[in-house]
């Protein structure tokens, strides 16, 4: 995809509001295996009303209706929720300190599974690649690995401690059996296991590195596996890079290095950024605004394609589909 | 829980009088072009109970209009901060203090109104730890599921909504 360095001509246009949560919308989902010619886009969101709702556009009349209502199971705030790489598996995080997984059996989302441990709130819950493995994080400062067995049994392979607060993210690596965490420590932790099996902290992520100095929020990969942006309270956005080939090669030494770091964009926390497939960097803040970056062929500092919203929704009970709008943000490329 | 109060001798001071307001829509409403001001929010809270006397933030100046600062220079999104100053350097209810004020604050203004709020520096021994806490909105969600610490956020703010 071509991008113009003056990035004017870009538009963002909400098609649909989907409403039906009765409390905050915390975190949404795309099914992977949904959006193809056979099956229509899947969403799943999860909310504070501590049910998961799925969305699905009709092929008919292309509007997104909810499909299903995940409740009765979690007792408090479910905060984030994904998809196993195959999609036949939904993993949800709850305040209630549990992680449960959902399955759908001819169209009705059944609990076959729930991951207890943590001593607090689950804040997010990742897949590995190969869909052998599932981790989760909690602010009792945790990062636990569960063992995906057969008949969608969970064994907790390993109870990572290191972190000194809240582990708020949690993300495989995109290709290779690494976990990245981000916490309320400030810091970026990334974790690998060894010729023995047992997993330990591989890398450090912080000030001094030139890391975050407040609460970094989330992490996010490229396509190709050998970045990474993470975004936090200190109202930046700094992108990473590590030698993807020494990891390859199994080298658990390869270290991720500051490449740049974006500030002045948000003026409030950023909460949210996801590394899209076509390379566009998508951030979420405080301050009500979403920014879109994209890496400019000159330098390795990123533009950024202003979107500014001026809400005057209650976001406690809609959803907005941004994600959609990006499949639309890209025919409006061509006829803007 | 400590059988003695924290600050079993605090000092307390005389209310500021108050200003006459018209009455107001008891939701507020969220597409009003109309500015909220600092006394406007402080009149949410200055009637709020401290947590371990039977005192006002205001009368105890835990709280002033002085304290509270309006940012408005961005159109899209408007910002106030909240500044308040716990009776004693170690007060351990510096926290509860704090999401009283959060809570009324998001019961009372327009969700589009951002919130800070810290404690006056210096007046606190772990400063940066309590501002962190109260505002970081997945730790105060969370908190607020708790239901002792709302029945005690929600006795200290009874006095509040006359």
């Amino acid at each position: 995809m071509d991008f113009d360095d003056e990035g004017s001509n870009f538009e963002l246009k909400e098609i649909q509001t989907l409403s039906g949560h009765t409390d905050r919308v915390w975190s949404l989902a795309w099914n992977p295996a949904t959006g193809t010619d056979d099956a229509q886009p899947v969403i799943a969101s999860c909310s504070g009303d501590k049910t998961v709702r799925i969305w699905e556009r009709s092929a008919l009349t292309r509007s997104w209706d909810c499909k299903a209502v995940l409740e009765e199971t979690h007792t408090r705030t479910v905060r984030s929720c994904t998809w196993s790489p195959s999609g036949k598996l939904l993993a949800t995080a709850s305040f209630d300190a549990t992680t449960a997984i959902w399955e759908n059996v001819g169209g009705d989302f059944q609990c076959v599974s729930t991951l207890e441990g943590h001593e607090n709130e689950v804040k997010s819950v990742s897949w590995n690649a190969s869909e052998s493995l599932l981790a989760t994080c909690s602010r009792d400062k945790t990062v636990w690995i569960w063992e995906v067995m057969p008949g969608n049994e969970f064994e907790c392979a390993s109870v990572l401690q290191g972190h000194t607060q809240d582990v708020k993210m949690i993300k495989w690596h995109p290709t290779m059996d690494i976990l990245f965490s981000c916490s309320y420590d400030n810091t970026i932790k990334v974790w690998a296991e060894d010729d023995t099996g047992d997993w330990h902290c591989i890398q450090t992520i912080g000030e001094s590195s030139n890391g975050h100095s407040s609460t970094v929020w989330a992490i996010s990969f490229n396509a190709g596996g050998d970045k990474m942006v993470t975004c936090s309270d200190d109202l930046t956005l700094k992108v990473w890079e590590a030698d993807i080939e020494g990891m390859r090669s199994g080298n658990n030494q390869v270290l991720w290095k500051h490449l740049s770091t974006l500030s002045g964009y948000h003026d409030r926390t950023i909460f949210s950024v996801h590394w899209s497939r076509e390379g566009i960097i998508a951030s979420g803040a405080a301050d009500d605004a979403i920014r879109f970056f994209v890496e400019s062929k000159d330098s390795v500092v990123l533009n950024s394609l202003i979107l500014n919203f001026s809400l005057l929704m209650d976001w406690k009970t809609t959803a907005v589909v941004i994600p959609v709008a990006m499949i639309l943000f890209l025919y409006c490329i061509f006829i803007v | 829980m400590v059988s003695g109060l924290i600050n079993a001798n605090p000092v307390v001071y005389e209310k500021k009088e108050r200003r006459q307001r018209p009455a107001s829509i008891p939701d507020a409403d969220e597409y009003s072009a109309e500015a909220i001001d600092q006394l406007e929010v402080f009149d949410h809270v200055r009637d709020i109970k401290d947590p371990e006397h039977p005192y006002s933030l205001e009368e105890l100046k835990v709280i002033s209009e002085d304290a509270i600062e309006v940012d408005d220079r961005r159109s899209y999104v408007s910002c106030f901060r909240v500044t308040f100053t716990p009776t004693v350097e170690h007060c351990s209810m510096a926290t509860v203090i704090g999401l009283c004020l959060r809570v009324k604050l998001m019961r009372s203004l327009p969700s589009r109104y951002k919130v800070d709020i810290r404690v006056a520096p210096g007046t606190h021994a772990t400063e940066a730890a309590v501002n962190k806490q109260l505002n970081d909105k997945e730790r105060i969600a969370a908190a607020l599921e708790n239901p002792n610490l709302v029945d005690m956020v929600d006795e200290c703010l009874a006095p509040s909504y006359a």
